[in-house]
């Protein structure tokens, strides 16, 4: 009785999750333009997501912002916290506490105050993208530390030492030695950047050009619009964005599975 | 020059200090400036006399410690469950339960926006409850992953010696296993009221037209008001710190990333 309870209450809380989503996909497909209106079967939203140019900017532009800002940051981030780990203990403490405010503050504050330095003191232009990109990075490249930090912990240092010793100079036994034991963190670091970035709305309606537009800035004013061929397509761009992410996860179990039964194997 | 892994440190600390502690001092000046670059109190008592911003204030207060308290209410269980279950396959069930945490947020509330409209008909009559559905919906996976990952982690032997020693299972959930998953609520906490209060992009997309803190930001910075904006984001800061003395334990590292990956 109670495990019939638990399941319930797990169905329950996946439908009110999944189920606006899944309505949205279902409705993607047909040429109805509000939910509940019962129309035929049609790919026009797909083919208006597809063809827009302004629709494709703004995903092309979104992409490369996250891309760009996530790379800056992974390394930035992870430079931050190899110099952190074996800087003397106020240094560290210090990069540590500095590296906390961007995570624990809110985005509004982070966008606005970085709109305010750069863009009202320092006269930086909007339009060259330093704002954008300098607050993207200083979103994700905190949480790169986060992530990179407790591998830098975990890892061996009697291997770097090793190298030293046996001749290797200190920047070979860096790439050769302490990058390699830390990659997973690099990676995860770099996939939590990506989908901060993707994610953010705030910092960039305070720091980007006019007209230049993010997944998530264009929708909230799409939302705002009447035009609902727009509105429609990106029911279509919500779908495609939901079937991506459901691959890479499954992708990612896969591989995860895949490593387990390997590991099973050479036991 | 010898390379030192130490200096390795150095573009990051140079950027720390010009993006984090440059414009939080920016900030602190404008927030106690006029727009002639006098010193002034006049953003802060503003603030404080007007019953606008007052209101603004206890609103936010109200809708993220109702958002709060419904997204705990819902994530425990789901948490609970599925830590306590023997099911093999349980670390993909929360995998699905956080998945949406990827999908972009504002098209995950247009989605939602739709099935209201289609329940509600005119989304502007429960302004308050869609606004705490709303951001229930959008940070509910970020209260469910730090409270699972503590309930996982928990030494299952502390429940059985509870049991063994005489306590039911609603003492031994209530005397172990609810103390021991505190640090997890409170990071949970901490990941969607500080949002709950800021993010008014949210009540914006259903229709909320009531300011939150966040949306007086967004009002002085559409004003070009940068002064009114600073002491906002000055407040918010403020309100920030306190929350953050208060949810962490002295010496403790916060884990709010940590609990992302």
């Amino acid at each position: 009785m109670v495990k019939i309870l638990k399941r319930a209450y797990l169905i329950i809380m996946l439908l009110f999750i999944y189920l606006p989503i899944l309505i949205l996909a279902v409705y993607s497909f047909t040429s109805a333009t509000q939910i509940g209106a019962i129309r035929g079967f049609s790919l026009q939203n797909y083919v208006t997501l597809f063809t827009t140019p302004e629709l494709t900017d703004m995903i092309r532009g979104t992409l490369l912002l996250a891309l760009g800002s996530a790379a800056i940051a992974t390394v930035l981030g992870t430079l931050g916290a190899i110099g952190a780990f074996y800087s003397g203990k106020r240094v560290s403490t210090l990069i540590g506490s500095l590296n906390q405010v961007p995570v624990v503050n809110a985005d509004v504050v982070t966008g606005f105050s970085i709109c305010i330095l750069l863009v009202v003191v320092f006269h930086i232009s909007k339009d060259t993208f330093i704002p954008l990109v300098a607050g993207h990075v200083t979103l994700c490249a905190p949480f790169v530390f986060l992530s990179v930090m407790p591998k830098i912990k975990q890892m061996d240092s009697s291997i770097y030492e090793a190298a030293l010793d046996l001749g290797a100079t200190p920047l070979t036994a860096l790439f050769e030695i302490v990058i390699p034991q830390i990659v997973p963190g690099i990676v995860s670091g770099f996939a939590l950047a990506i989908t901060l970035s993707l994610d953010d709305y705030f910092i960039s309606t305070y720091t980007k050009p006019a007209m230049f537009d993010t997944i998530s800035t264009y929708v909230v004013n799409a939302t705002k619009g009447s035009q609902t061929t727009i509105k429609t397509a990106l029911w279509a761009l919500s779908t495609v964005i939901f079937a991506v992410v459901v691959l890479i996860v499954i992708g990612m179990n896969v591989r995860a599975l895949q490593k387990e039964g390997g590991s099973h194997a050479k036991e | 020059m010898r390379f030192s892994r130490k200096n390795l440190g150095i573009p990051y600390a140079v950027f720390l200090l010009l993006f984090v502690v440059a414009p939080l001092i920016v900030i602190v000046i404008y927030a106690f400036t006029n727009g002639q670059g006098q010193f002034t109190l006049e953003n802060l008592t503003g603030f404080f006399t007007d019953p606008n911003t007052l209101g603004t204030l206890f609103y936010s207060l109200a809708i993220a410690f109702v958002t709060t308290v419904v997204c705990l209410l819902l994530a425990y269980p789901i948490a609970y469950i599925l830590a306590m279950s023997e099911l093999r396959t349980k670390s993909v069930i929360i995998m699905v339960f956080v998945l949406p945490m990827w999908i972009n947020f504002s098209l995950r509330i247009t989605a939602l926006k739709e099935v209201l409209t289609l329940i509600e008909g005119n989304l502007a009559r429960y302004p308050f409850t869609n606004a705490v559905v709303g951001i229930t919906y959008d940070f509910l996976p970020f209260m469910i992953l730090p409270i699972y990952t503590t309930l996982s982690k928990l030494d299952g032997a502390l429940r059985e010696a509870a049991m063994d020693l005489g306590a039911d299972d609603l003492h031994t959930f209530l005397q172990v296993t609810l103390p021991l998953s505190v640090p997890g609520i409170v990071s949970g906490v901490s990941m969607v009221f500080l949002p709950a209060m800021t993010n008014y992009v949210v009540l914006d997309m259903l229709y909320n037209s009531t300011y939150i803190m966040g949306s007086l930001i967004g009002s002085y910075f559409s004003a070009y008001n940068w002064h009114g904006g600073s002491m906002i984001a000055l407040i918010l800061l403020a309100i920030i710190c306190l929350f953050t003395l208060l949810t962490t334990e002295p010496g403790e590292e916060n884990e709010r990333g940590g609990a992302l990956l």
